[in-house]
């Protein structure tokens, strides 16, 4: 039994949804009985406390945890979150109460072997409460005291092979989509270039030098389902540059009604039989297919690949063949100056390994933003400070089209000196020379 | 509880010290038919609610049951987890990005022992431990941060209000009968560490207070010019006050800071850097809910959420609510949008005045945006609107009425 009153929290043990009320509770029992007879390195009744805590902010409406202070293992700038309860006599249990970041296998893969080492050790070393998953995608180990950080960095990378993820100012936990392990429309392998980037970038990593945070996200198609737009510095996003694959018997299919539209997704409701016309073609943002006696027609220099009509006829579309990434740059939430999403830099490149380009544009972005970031500032209020042309500047890269949804609304045109005959005048002998041909 | 060093030495902590190792290879974790089948796959089918159906050029089918769980979660349950995965797919598990469990099996008969194992697993109160579905034209687990369970700038708590709006949503969670999936993720404070900026609904903990200032201890506590760098809107400065000790109860002078209300949004960046500017509040601390937001970029673009209620107070521990607003919001775009048509594509066709009104939501000012340059790209420049009740009123009436 629980060691506290939670008439409040309890509450939550109701309703459909798994509770974590029931799960705390059920982790309070469990080190109470001590079944496995685990040495604890932190009280027993630290989920008791943590239930304690939790039930006086909901009778209060107002949290009780303190900002971190300065913790972490020997050599790290980051991975561990220092945290302190602000009541530690009503609460000794959860007094300290430290989050360590553990970098996840990417796509979140597991053995059921590596797992339950990670849970004895959390149990033996912390609080045995985690996170499956952080907001940024590593495995948080949720609750424990100072001087077990360094304990349990050492077992987790002798004993597991594991390393800590990023916090502070530094390179944060690289994350991706599934990709090519269970998923026919990734356009490269977003595991392995996820994985290499993490190896490439360890000192960025654990070692905060950036003027803040900057992320990695690798999403394999545009249907973005690791939010890489929304929420990376650094987005890459599948694409292909050729033409969408085709299979016509199965478009006959879809059309027949034989197979379900979107993957069997609309199943719940009856919308009435599948209408290629009005879901697919009329649904098109640019227009660019039609029917042709009794074909599937695609203008496909028209198309900008938006996963909509592949995504209605799984069995008869597919990405093109001639596939890697779009790179974009910049977004962030929205302290300070709102949210912002990435912006288009570079329209296509290879995600061939070892990603080598891929690596060059990012190290020219951490050289432009480490020399001239501000404290705090996140890549894409950079780019907002001192504009596009600087990014492509510093990129070494072209202006196109397509990194604007449409060209400048003001004239205000900063011209380089080196774009304008003769350059700027800044002699006696320009004025003078003027003076010849206008009176004062 | 007697110490039990795990071989580290802290006299020596260079000592064999093994550091930037990284993450384990992916590919060490595959389960077979997975590793065998990478890049292989045709195509896919959602056979029912929360189950998938991969099929690989080899012919392979891989059968995949997506489960909700709560994102924060016990060693006893991730071992449950694991239980499971032995029980059923040799070992094998993952997680989705949105905090769902995904067990996979390599054939079809295997599927029904699996979700039936699932389904049947409760806790002791009743709810679900492992809730099949999360696929398709619904919703899924709602990503979520911390709260009151270990941050220290929550205006709300996370892992309460996650629960309590998807027990009131559960049906669309085991159904796919919404117009297209709809993504629903909370961050307790407007740091957003979930990063819920782009989604079709997202809960926001918000503080509507300033910091309080505990002059007599700041100097002490903190680095003034640290804390007076962390406000993103210069909205601290530097102050020295005359106050009567609290300690000894004489006057003195001490370094403190002031803080400009007018410029204070509320963020909890100066708490962060300095324990002695706290500024949760039980009336000032609350929820904002936003909608209208995607990543994906199916048909339209991607798009920012949009705040279309201000303030929903903190009533734990169940929210009443701000479970009945998500509810009013999902039911009318339930009821009114088309078929693939996400919720901020609906919004924007039928108008955010319409959006409103089917909704039932009042609009106030705090909706129209005044910060900064974005803000006058969101008001109309247009005489193409909709009459919706209150607009239909003439000035007079307006203003007078």
């Amino acid at each position: 039994m629980a060691k506290r009153e939670t008439p409040m929290v309890d509450q939550l043990e109701s309703g459909p949804w798994p509770s974590f009320v029931d799960d705390l509770k059920r982790q309070s029992d469990y080190r109470h009985q001590n079944p496995d007879n685990i040495n604890y390195q932190i009280p027993e009744d630290v989920v008791d406390d943590l239930l304690g805590v939790l039930e006086l902010s909901y009778k209060e409406k107002e949290v009780h945890w303190k900002h971190g202070g300065i913790v972490g293992v020997f050599g790290y700038g980051g991975g561990v979150i220092g945290r302190y309860c602000d009541q530690p006599e009503m609460f000794p249990g959860v007094a300290h109460f430290h989050t360590m970041r553990v970098n996840q296998p990417n796509g979140k893969y597991y053995t059921t072997d590596f797992l339950r080492k990670i849970c004895d050790l959390w149990d033996f070393r912390g609080s045995g409460i985690l996170n499956m998953h952080g907001s940024t995608g590593d495995i948080i180990f949720l609750g424990t005291r100072t001087e077990q950080l360094e304990e349990t960095f050492y077992t987790l990378t002798h004993e597991l092979d594991q390393d800590l993820g990023g916090s502070g100012s530094n390179l944060r936990t690289p994350a991706c989509c599934l990709g090519e392990s269970r998923c026919e429309w990734s356009c490269y392998n977003t595991q392995e270039a996820c994985y290499q980037l993490t190896q490439e970038y360890q000192d960025e990593l654990h070692r905060p030098a950036f003027p803040y945070k900057f992320k990695f996200k690798f999403d394999g198609c545009p249907n973005g389902c690791v939010a890489a737009i929304a929420r990376a510095d650094l987005s890459v996003v599948g694409t292909w540059r050729d033409e969408i694959q085709i299979d016509q018997k199965a478009v006959q299919a879809y059309i027949g009604g034989e197979i379900p539209p979107n993957g069997g997704a609309h199943a719940g409701r009856d919308w009435g039989p599948f209408d290629i016309q009005k879901e697919v073609l009329d649904l098109c943002p640019t227009n660019c297919m039609w029917m042709e006696d009794k074909k599937l027609v695609i203008d496909n220099k028209e198309c900008t690949r938006c996963m909509h009509c592949i995504n209605v006829m799984p069995r008869a579309l597919w990405p093109g063949k001639d596939k890697g990434a779009s790179v974009l740059v910049g977004a962030k939430a929205p302290i300070l100056d709102g949210a912002q999403m990435s912006t288009l830099l570079v329209p296509f490149i290879s995600m061939e390994e070892p990603f080598d380009d891929l690596k060059e544009v990012i190290e020219n972005i951490w050289d432009w933003w480490m020399e001239e970031g501000k404290n705090r500032e996140r890549l894409g209020e950079l780019m907002k400070r001192q504009g596009f042309q600087k990014l492509l500047e510093m990129t070494g890269l072209r202006a196109l089209a397509q990194q604007v949804e449409e060209p400048r609304h003001n004239p205000y045109i900063f011209w380089y000196q080196d774009e304008v005959p003769g350059g700027w005048p800044v002699n006696k002998g320009d004025l003078q020379d003027f003076r010849t041909r206008h009176q004062r | 509880m007697t110490f039990v060093s795990s071989g580290y030495d802290p006299e020596n902590p260079l000592q064999d010290r093994i550091t930037d190792i990284g993450n384990h290879y992916y590919g060490e974790n595959l389960p077979p038919v997975i590793k065998k089948n990478f890049g292989q796959w045709l195509w896919h089918e959602i056979l029912e609610p929360g189950v998938l159906m991969h099929k690989a050029q080899s012919g392979d089918e891989v059968y995949t049951v997506r489960c909700g769980t709560p994102r924060l979660a016990s060693a006893q349950y991730v071992r449950e987890i694991c239980d499971i995965a032995d029980k059923h797919c040799d070992g094998h598990v993952r997680w989705t990005t949105r905090n769902n469990v995904e067990f996979m099996v390599d054939s079809k008969d295997k599927v029904e022992p699996l979700k039936q194992d699932l389904n049947s697993r409760k806790n002791e109160k009743g709810s679900y431990k492992f809730p099949v579905g999360g696929t398709g034209a619904g919703i899924t687990n709602i990503v979520h941060t911390q709260g009151w369970i270990h941050c220290h700038t929550p205006a709300t708590d996370a892992s309460g209000t996650v629960k309590v709006v998807l027990d009131e949503l559960f049906e669309e969670f085991q159904n796919m009968r919404l117009p297209a999936q709809l993504r629903i993720s909370m961050a307790c404070c407007l740091n957003m560490c979930g990063a819920v900026h782009c989604s079709d609904i997202a809960l926001l903990g918000y503080h509507r207070k300033p910091p309080l200032v505990d002059d007599e201890w700041i100097d002490s506590l903190c680095e003034l010019p640290l804390a007076v760098a962390a406000c993103p809107t210069g909205a601290i400065k530097p102050k020295k006050k005359e106050i009567t000790s609290e300690r000894s109860g004489e006057q003195k002078e001490v370094k403190s800071v002031e803080i400009n209300w007018e410029k204070c949004m509320f963020c909890g960046n100066c708490y962060t850097m300095c324990p002695s500017l706290p500024l949760a509040d039980a009336e000032g601390d609350g929820l904002v809910i936003m909608a209208g937001g995607k990543v994906s970029n199916r048909i339209t673009k991607p798009e920012f959420s949009k705040v279309v209620v201000a303030f929903v107070p903190n009533e734990p521990p169940r929210w009443p609510t701000l479970a009945k607003t998500v509810r009013q919001i999902v039911e009318a775009y339930s009821q009114n949008a088309n078929k693939y048509e996400r919720l901020g594509d609906w919004a924007a066709r039928i108008g955010w005045e319409r959006f409103f009104e089917k909704c039932g939501l009042e609009f106030t000012h705090h909706l129209i945006d005044d910060f900064r340059d974005p803000a006058y790209y969101t008001w109309r420049q247009t005489t193409n609107f909709k009459f919706t009740n209150e607009a239909t009123k003439d000035y007079h009436q307006q203003k007078y009425a």
